[in-house]
Order: structure tokens, then C-alpha cells, then sequence
């Protein structure tokens, strides 16, 4: 039994469920309810000329269908905004069912209710829509181009233009010794969680209360816009989200149509009402990340030392803006990483296309930042011909340049200012683990027998565990056991575990007897969501700051019964006792039952707070003014501004010139999220994101063709990796720990998946001598890029070539 | 009523227990499985067959429980993740070595993948002679047909040796 478990590799909690089968996924609530199927665009731009039900109306099992036409009040209006901003000048969102327009592949046009799914999608397949197709706009060159729009009332395709600078950049890059300009393209990809999205409603005509069940990052906020949209009031509404089979950001957009439409239709139709989203859906339906075209032009002396940089983005936000501009400030602000850059500008074009929304994917706009930086950096070494790891030395922010204002404004309002790292640790440590001095060796050894091997490197600086709040609340019951909850919700980073861990920690307490409830909003109404790796920052920290509350007033019941002072009592296994004084104590769960003063005993334990049960003093009320009664605190952490964790990656990779097939031989990891709560969960957070970011690199991409149809839609055609694409990683730790926070942590969730695409990029660039200026790229792609006339090899090859060796 | 919404009557052993049930007959195996024999351990992650999270042994072979229609197992023996445990003598449950090892080596994370990873696993463990050390191509065959996407695979292949030790022990 151990009580200080910060920092230990405890094993999960949650584990003993998921691996029995008793885990309860969204699909596995609700055996009696109705299902939801959809009808949705197979156009990605058309107008709605007619819908006929006529042929579907007699399919035994169909109980309801609703078109645009049925929506009113505020469904019937377009979907919130989630995060407006001055920058983002013409939002557009779409609305629960489709409103005469159609603007991507996917959209939902009818929701069809029927007592089973298979008999909804025999309605569906009845349903007859007519549409009249207008023009197409895919990618983001030809968003940009604007020969057509998304939207007829912009013309120029632009929702937003984010713009910051951090002093006036054109001199500075006139008066640079050296200045190089680029573009490069990153494409897209999508979180794909194993389990798709679902709703499950119910509702009780008597009380007029709606339970909804949703696999969601965020249950708070759905809860308010189930209520604002409709017409309920935010007592009568409760959102649990329930075990969730991943997340990685696609579930923090809300509401989406079906978390709307399916507790609309609960309440019309009286029955409980579900929708599970299948893997096609789940490809259209949803959300994707990452297609960004990026202009750089930097400026730099003869040491590789950056004087300015200045970048202009366009990204390509999908159809729709529900989730603001977020992802373009995180790239913007983001970009810059561990290094210290004289004068910045970067502008970021969001532009529409008829295409899926585009949406926070683990990362959110770092992994397109950091690709843009360190491929600068590649570009600055191969000129100058310098080795690119000294380049990043020496243009590194310095252990004591802490706090580093950027002059920036983050994704939270607030300044970028790194609150501690060391970088230059963190790039010595990368070295060491990648072996960096040896890759000409192994160059020359590969060479050899016959395969083109190169290494790479990215580092990056991830904001992590922005505001504005998370709240926490911890409860001693009279049986010992001590409830704990927060608001945001989990999807599979071990919460329970953690969050465990921190109030076993705080509270003195056996890490058996604490039960932790997340995203379930009659536990905890106020939460954010989980995001941005805030999870152990923000909830950590006020679970963490809720504990110790709970702790003070148990010091202070039990001192009164101990007649000790506070001072000189400790929690120690669930027992406050005087320190130095063995035997001496009282168990934490009797301090419980005498906080709250009862007048009935209604167990065995509950007698010793009655009435009768001891004297009391009789000049004082028995909850003491401003007191209250039983053994619990409710806090909240709410941060100034993030926390800024930081990370450096390498790969070496090896390609075969017959077949052009890239393969990591190597993956090396060095990580700071600050002070660690579980090691074991961050490590496992690394691998995943790796994972991700590799396939991100080398084998995911939204496959879309000029008429908007993603041709990939389906497992089959998606290459997500299987674990014959993931390399072996090797990871070396660092801490430095945060001085914002009470725990000093960072977040860890994004980081593995931030640096893939840089440092593979460069790695290839490296191994076979041309500019690498597009990502991701697959075998194919390569042999043509070397092939192809147009290609440009960089100056490095040229220097080897020159020495003889094999480029 | 047309064809396709015609019914049958099939019987099946799941998990040892014999069970009956009357289903559509293109309903899938995974939908029976779970709506209709309220056995939701079992998960569907794409419908077609590639990402394994429906994985369940059928007659002693791991099969796709989303390519396979209920009526086929008419008469078959089928074992989920909810059959993967054994009961001791006191009513308590004795996880198998390969959800032991899962455990143990933190190789699940949300857990939606994991019941179509631990019959596969499961079926390949007991599958073989475990007095025999396992090998890494063996590691790779058993995961190497079944999608995650949070662990990234490594601590699940330190499970499959873990979970093959302690089955050699017992072996």
C-alpha cells in the first residue's frame, strides 16, 4: 500500500474493464433504442432542388425522417461558431441538415429514425435526392486561385487572415548577409479513432430531463449547446461522455449535427434515440487536419545564425470554420520552436474549400509549424554547408533566457512566453541517442549494400494545457472511499490513473480507496474539454489544488480530536496521526464522518457525528461559520498562460533504390513535459503519437479528386500504420520542471506526433540528395521526384557528389 | 417481407454457454453479437474487415466478426473477450496471460482496438507450443493484422512476449 505515487509507472485503473470486455463505448449503451441513419451529399458543392420520401415511407421499422424542413428556432438556425476572433472575417458553419446547399461530400441532408440501423439505411437507400451541382473547389491552390467559390458571397475564398509580426520584417531581411525563399506543402491527414463518433439520448416526458451519452472531448460544452439549441434549460440537460475509443481532437469539435438531431429526435419521438458513426461516415462526416501551403522567406548571416523570417500560410479549412481559426494561430504562433528569431511575420490565409472541415488533429497546427522551421533550418545548413544540427545550436533560445517572450499571442488569448526548457540539452541528448555524429559512417556502410540512407532531425516547443480553467472536486466519504471528478473527459490517456495517483499523492491516501469520474456533467459542471495536452495541467492541477483543500480541513476536524495542532499532524495511509507520536491518530474516513454533523444515524459509522454522541461546545453552531459540512473541496486552476513543453526527435531512414521503399531504421525520441505524474502513460503517449506522426510522414493522405469524392474513404485505402510501419523508438528524458503550476508538469499528449513529418522529410532529403518539398510522400512519389527533370538536388549532394560520395 | 428480412433461428456456443438467437439473415455476426446477445466487448471499428477490433475465434480460428454473418456460426463454438477470463474457485475471475500482460505493459490506451488484439493474440498463444521461444516474426503475425491508433504498437508486441513467458511457465 503506497501513498506517494507521483512520479511511479502505476499501472491503470481503467485497464481492468477495457481488457474484460466491460468497457461502455457510446454503441454499447442503449439496447432498446431507435437508430439514426443519415442521407448525406454525394456532391461537394450542389444545390438541394427536391427530396422525395415518397418510396421510403413504406419500409417497415421507419419511424420518422426529418429534412431542414422540420428544424425550428435554433436548429433551425447555422451551427455556433465556437471560437470567434476579430481575424476570422467571414465565418461560415453549416447547419444540422443541409439548407438547400450542400458544401462537401458527406454533409447530412435527412436523418432517418427506424427501429434498427440496417432497416434506417434501407430508408436512406429510398430516399431521392435531387441536386443541381455547382462548381468545385478542391485543395488549397485552387482555393486560392478563386476561379471558383465555396461560398457565392466570398469571393476570394478567404474566411480568416491572421496576421502577427514582432517588428517590422522587410529591412531586417534587406540589411540579412543572406536571405532564401521557399514554398512547400504539407497535406492532409485525419485523427481516425478507433471508435467513430456517437449519440445516444433519452428522454423523460415526466420530469422533462435529457440524459445524452456522447463520445466527445468536451461534455460540458455539449451539454450548453444541447440546452442553447433546444430550448432547454441547462438543469433539465446532462452529458456523460462515456469510455471514448480515442479521440486525438476530432471529438472536441461540437456540437456536430447528430449530437443535436439525436437528442431532438429523443425528445419528438419519446424514445430513446441512438447513432453510431461507421468508418465511411466517419471519413466524410467528420473532421481532417493538416493541408497547408507555406511561403517562407528567411533571412540569416554566414553562421546559419536567423536575422528574420517571415511566412506566409494558406490553409485550407474545409467547407466550414466551426472551430475558429485555432489551428491557423497554433501554426502561426508554433512555428518559431525552441529558437530565438530576431523578427517575425506570418500571415495565415484560411481558405474554404468543398471539402471536410478542417479541425484540431493531435498537434493542431504544430506539426505544419514546426515543418516550416525546420526545414528552414535544413535549407539554411545546406547552403551554407554547415552540419544542420549546429545550425539549430546556435540559433537556440539558452537555459537562461527563461521566461522567453516570442511577442506572440497564442491560441488562448495569451502571450507566448516559454515558461522554462533547455533546449540545448535537449539537442545534445538527441545526438547522443541518434548516434548523429556516426550517419556518414553509416552512409558509407549502407552505400555499400546498395541503399540510400539519410538522417533528419526536428525540434519543437508545444504550448501546452492553456486556460482558461479546469476544476477539480475530492470527497473523503465516511467509508474511506474518496470520489474525485473533473469535468474534462478522457479518451484513453489514463486519467483515472493519474488523477488517482495525484490525490493518492496530496491526500496520503491508498491509491485503492480513490475513484475518479471524468466528462460527466452531474459530477462536474464546469470543465473546458480535453485538448491542446491539457489534461494533466489543468485538472492535475485542480485536483491536485482540491486535495490539498481537503486536507487542510481534515488536519483541522482531526486536530480538534486529537487536541494536537494542525501543524504537527500528518496523513499517512488514510490516517491523520501525530507525527512522531505512533499510535496517536484517527483514521481519515472517522475525520469524514465527524465533518459532517448528523442529527441521524444512519449507519454504524454515522453514530459517532449525532447529536448525542459527544459533547459540543455549547457557544458555537456545530458547522463552524463559514465552514461546511462533510470532507470535501471543490478548486480550480486556472493559468495565467500555457505551459510550453518541448521535444527533439531524429530519424534515419533507409531507402532502396529498386524499389524506392522508405523504411525508419531508426526513431529517436528526447521528451520534457516538466515533472512526470506516471512515466509509463507518458511513454505510451510518445509511442502513439510517433505512431501518428510517422504516418502522417509517410502513408496518410486524404485522397480527394477534383469533383471533391475522397477516393480513400475506407481502411482499406487509408494507410494508417499497422505495426509493421511503426519503427522501434528510443527515448531519453529531460524535466524542466513549469513554474506556473502548483505540480510544475507539462502537457504530453501531442508532443510525439509534432516533429514526424520534419524530421522525416529532412532524413529523406538527406539520404537521397533532392529538396523535399511536399509531405507526405510515398514510394511512388519519391521515384518520380527523383526521376523527374524538375527536381532540385540540394547543395549538400552536390558536396558529396564532388567528394565521391554516393549522394 | 423480402428475402433479405427473412429470419432464422440459430444456435451457438459463446463462451461455453449455449445460446439461441433469431436474427435477420444478413445481420452480421458483430451486430448479433452484440445487440443481440448483449455482448458488447466485442468492437467494430470499420465494417470491412481491416482494422480487427471485431476479432473473435470461431471454431478455434480468429475471424472478422464484421465479414461473417450470424447464420454462419449456426452450430459453431465462439469465443469473445468476455470468455477470454476464467472463473477460480471462489467466483472471482483469473484474467488469461495475454490480458494480464496487456495490462502489465500498458499496451492499450482507449481500449476500443484491445478485445480484437487479445483474441487474436489469445488464438495465436494458445495456438502454438509455448515450451518453444517465441519469435519476433511470430510478434509481428500476431499484431500485424489489427490496427491501433494510440499505443503505437511497441508495448503491445512487449506484451505478446510477456504474455508468451508466462504461458510457457504454465506450459
Amino acid at each position: 500500500m503506497t501513498t506517494k505515487l507521483f512520479g511511479e509507472p502505476v499501472r491503470r485503473r481503467e485497464d481492468q474493464r477495457l481488457i474484460t470486455g466491460r468497457g461502455r463505448y457510446l454503441d454499447d449503451i442503449g439496447s432498446k433504442a431507435l437508430a439514426a441513419a443519415f442521407v448525406r451529399s454525394p456532391h461537394a458543392h450542389a444545390r438541394i432542388v427536391s427530396i422525395d420520401v415518397d418510396e421510403a415511407l413504406d419500409v417497415e421499422g421507419l419511424v420518422a425522417i426529418y429534412t431542414y424542413e422540420d428544424l425550428t428556432g435554433p436548429m433551425a438556425e447555422p451551427l455556433p461558431v465556437l471560437i470567434p476572433h476579430p481575424q476570422l472575417h467571414a465565418p461560415r458553419t453549416g447547419f444540422p441538415l443541409a439548407n438547400g446547399e450542400v458544401n462537401h461530400v458527406g454533409e447530412p441532408v435527412v436523418m432517418v429514425i427506424a427501429t434498427d440501423r440496417y432497416v434506417a439505411e434501407d430508408v436512406c437507400d429510398r430516399i431521392v435526392v435531387t441536386y443541381e451541382e455547382l462548381p468545385v473547389v478542391v485543395g488549397v491552390d485552387a482555393a486560392r486561385e478563386a476561379q471558383h467559390t465555396v461560398h457565392e458571397e466570398i469571393p476570394d475564398n478567404v474566411a480568416a487572415r491572421h496576421h502577427q509580426e514582432t517588428g517590422d520584417v522587410e529591412p531586417v531581411l534587406a540589411a540579412s548577409p543572406r536571405t532564401l525563399s521557399f514554398t512547400q506543402y504539407i497535406e492532409r491527414s485525419a485523427c481516425m479513432p478507433m471508435e467513430g463518433k456517437g449519440v445516444h439520448a433519452r428522454f423523460d416526458p415526466d420530469d422533462g430531463s435529457l440524459r445524452v451519452y456522447t463520445s466527445t472531448q468536451a461534455s460540458t460544452s455539449v451539454r450548453a449547446a444541447i440546452a442553447a439549441k433546444l430550448d432547454l434549460s441547462l438543469d433539465k440537460v446532462e452529458v456523460i461522455a462515456p469510455d471514448v475509443g480515442g479521440g486525438f481532437g476530432v471529438k472536441i469539435v461540437h456540437p456536430w449535427p447528430e449530437e443535436l438531431l439525436v437528442p431532438m429526435a429523443a425528445i419528438a419521438l419519446g424514445h430513446e434515440v441512438k447513432w453510431t458513426e461507421d468508418r465511411r461516415e466517419h471519413f466524410i462526416g467528420s473532421a481532417h487536419e493538416r493541408q497547408q501551403r507555406q511561403e517562407i522567406t528567411v533571412g540569416y548571416d554566414d553562421d546559419g545564425r536567423i536575422t528574420a523570417l517571415d511566412v506566409h500560410v494558406w490553409h485550407d479549412n474545409g467547407a466550414y470554420t466551426p472551430y475558429g481559426i485555432i489551428v491557423p494561430i497554433v501554426t502561426a504562433t508554433q512555428l518559431v520552436g525552441p529558437y530565438a528569431i530576431p523578427v517575425y511575420r506570418v500571415v495565415v490565409e484560411s481558405v474554404f474549400t468543398n471539402t471536410v472541415i478542417v479541425t484540431p488533429y493531435r498537434g493542431a497546427g504544430r506539426p505544419q509549424g514546426c515543418y516550416a522551421m525546420e526545414r528552414t533550418m535544413d535549407r539554411i545548413a545546406d547552403e551554407l554547408g554547415l552540419d544542420r544540427s549546429v545550425v539549430r545550436e546556435r540559433n537556440l533560445i539558452q537555459p537562461d533566457q527563461f521566461p522567453y517572450d516570442h511577442h506572440l499571442t497564442f491560441q488562448d488569448g495569451r502571450p507566448v512566453i516559454y515558461d522554462s526548457g533547455d533546449y540545448p540539452g535537449l539537442l545534445d541528448k538527441l545526438r547522443a541517442l541518434v548516434g548523429w555524429d556516426e550517419a556518414e559512417k553509416l552512409r558509407t556502410e549502407a552505400a555499400e549494400r546498395g541503399k540510400l540512407l539519410g538522417v533528419g532531425m526536428a525540434l519543437y516547443v508545444e504550448g501546452t494545457g492553456p486556460g482558461p480553467y479546469e476544476g477539480g472536486h475530492v470527497q473523503v466519504l465516511g467509508s474511506g472511499k474518496v470520489l474525485v471528478s473533473t469535468g474534462l473527459t478522457s479518451q484513453g490517456q489514463g486519467h483515472e490513473t493519474a488523477f488517482a495517483q495525484i490525490v493518492a499523492s496530496e491526500l496520503g491516501v491508498p491509491i485503492e480507496d480513490v475513484e475518479v469520474t471524468t466528462g460527466d456533467t452531474r459530477r462536474f459542471g464546469y470543465a473546458v474539454g480535453t485538448f491542446a495536452s491539457r489534461a494533466a495541467v489543468m485538472s492535475g492541477n485542480a485536483i491536485a489544488l482540491a486535495a490539498r483543500g481537503v486536507r487542510e480541513k481534515a488536519l483541522r476536524i482531526a486536530a480538534d480530536v486529537l487536541e494536537a495542532s494542525p501543524e504537527d499532524l500528518e496523513i499517512d495511509a488514510g490516517l491523520v496521526q501525530v507525527k512522531g507520536v505512533p499510535g496517536t491518530s484517527i483514521p481519515l474516513r472517522t475525520v469524514a464522518v465527524l465533518s459532517n454533523p448528523l442529527r441521524y444515524a444512519f449507519d454504524e459509522a454515522a453514530k459517532q457525528a449525532t447529536q448525542f454522541a459527544k459533547p459540543g461546545d455549547d457557544d458555537k453552531p456545530p458547522v463552524a461559520e463559514g465552514d461546511a459540512p462533510g470532507l470535501e473541496h471543490r478548486d480550480y486552476y486556472s493559468p495565467i498562460r500555457s505551459t510550453f513543453a518541448s521535444g527533439a526527435h531524429a530519424a534515419i531512414v533507409e531507402i532502396d533504390p529498386a524499389t524506392w521503399e522508405i523504411d525508419v531504421v531508426k526513431y529517436a525520441v528526447v521528451h520534457d513535459c516538466g515533472n512526470v505524474v506516471n512515466p509509463m502513460i507518458v511513454e505510451g503517449q510518445v509511442h502513439g503519437g510517433v505512431a501518428q506522426g510517422v504516418g502522417g510522414a509517410l502513408y496518410e493522405r486524404m485522397a480527394y479528386d477534383a469533383d471533391g469524392q475522397l477516393q480513400n474513404a475506407s481502411f482499406m485505402d487509408f494507410l494508417m500504420p499497422y505495426a509493421s510501419e511503426v519503427p522501434d523508438i528510443d527515448i531519453d528524458h529531460q524535466q524542466t520542471p513549469s513554474p506556473l503550476n502548483p505540480l510544475g508538469i507539462k502537457g504530453a499528449g501531442e508532443a510525439g506526433v509534432i516533429p514526424g513529418t520534419a524530421a522525416l522529410a529532412s532524413a529523406i532529403e538527406d539520404a537521397v540528395g533532392r529538396r523535399i518539398a511536399s509531405m507526405p510522400i510515398s514510394p511512388t512519389e519519391l521515384y518520380d521526384l527523383v526521376r523527374s527533370p524538375d527536381s532540385e538536388m540540394t547543395a549538400t549532394a552536390g558536396r558529396r557528389a564532388g567528394t565521391g560520395v554516393m549522394a | 417481407m423480402t428475402s433479405i428480412d427473412s429470419e432464422r433461428t440459430i444456435t451457438v456456443t459463446v463462451n461455453g454457454v449455449p445460446r439461441e438467437a433469431t436474427v435477420p439473415v444478413r445481420r452480421l455476426l458483430s451486430d448479433a453479437l452484440r445487440h443481440d446477445l448483449g455482448l458488447t466487448g466485442t468492437h467494430v471499428g470499420c465494417e470491412h474487415g481491416v482494422c480487427g477490433a471485431c476479432t473473435v475465434v470461431v471454431d478455434g480460428a480468429p475471424v472478422r466478426s464484421c465479414l461473417m454473418l450470424a447464420v454462419q456460426v449456426d452450430g459453431a463454438e465462439v469465443r469473445t473477450v468476455e470468455g477470454l477470463a476464467r472463473e477460480d474457485h471462489q467466483g472471482g475471475q483469473v484474467l488469461h496471460p495475454v490480458q494480464e500482460a496487456f495490462r502489465e505493459c500498458h499496451a492499450l490506451q482507449c481500449g476500443f482496438c484491445t478485445p480484437g488484439f487479445l483474441m487474436t493474440i489469445a488464438a495465436g498463444l494458445e495456438g502454438r507450443d509455448n515450451s518453444v521461444e517465441l519469435t519476433e516474426e511470430e510478434v509481428d503475425d500476431m499484431v500485424g493484422g489489427n490496427l491501433c491508433r494510440c499505443t503505437g504498437y511497441a508495448n503491445i508486441k512487449k506484451a505478446v512476449h510477456h504474455a508468451a513467458a508466462a504461458m510457457k511457465d504454465d506450459a
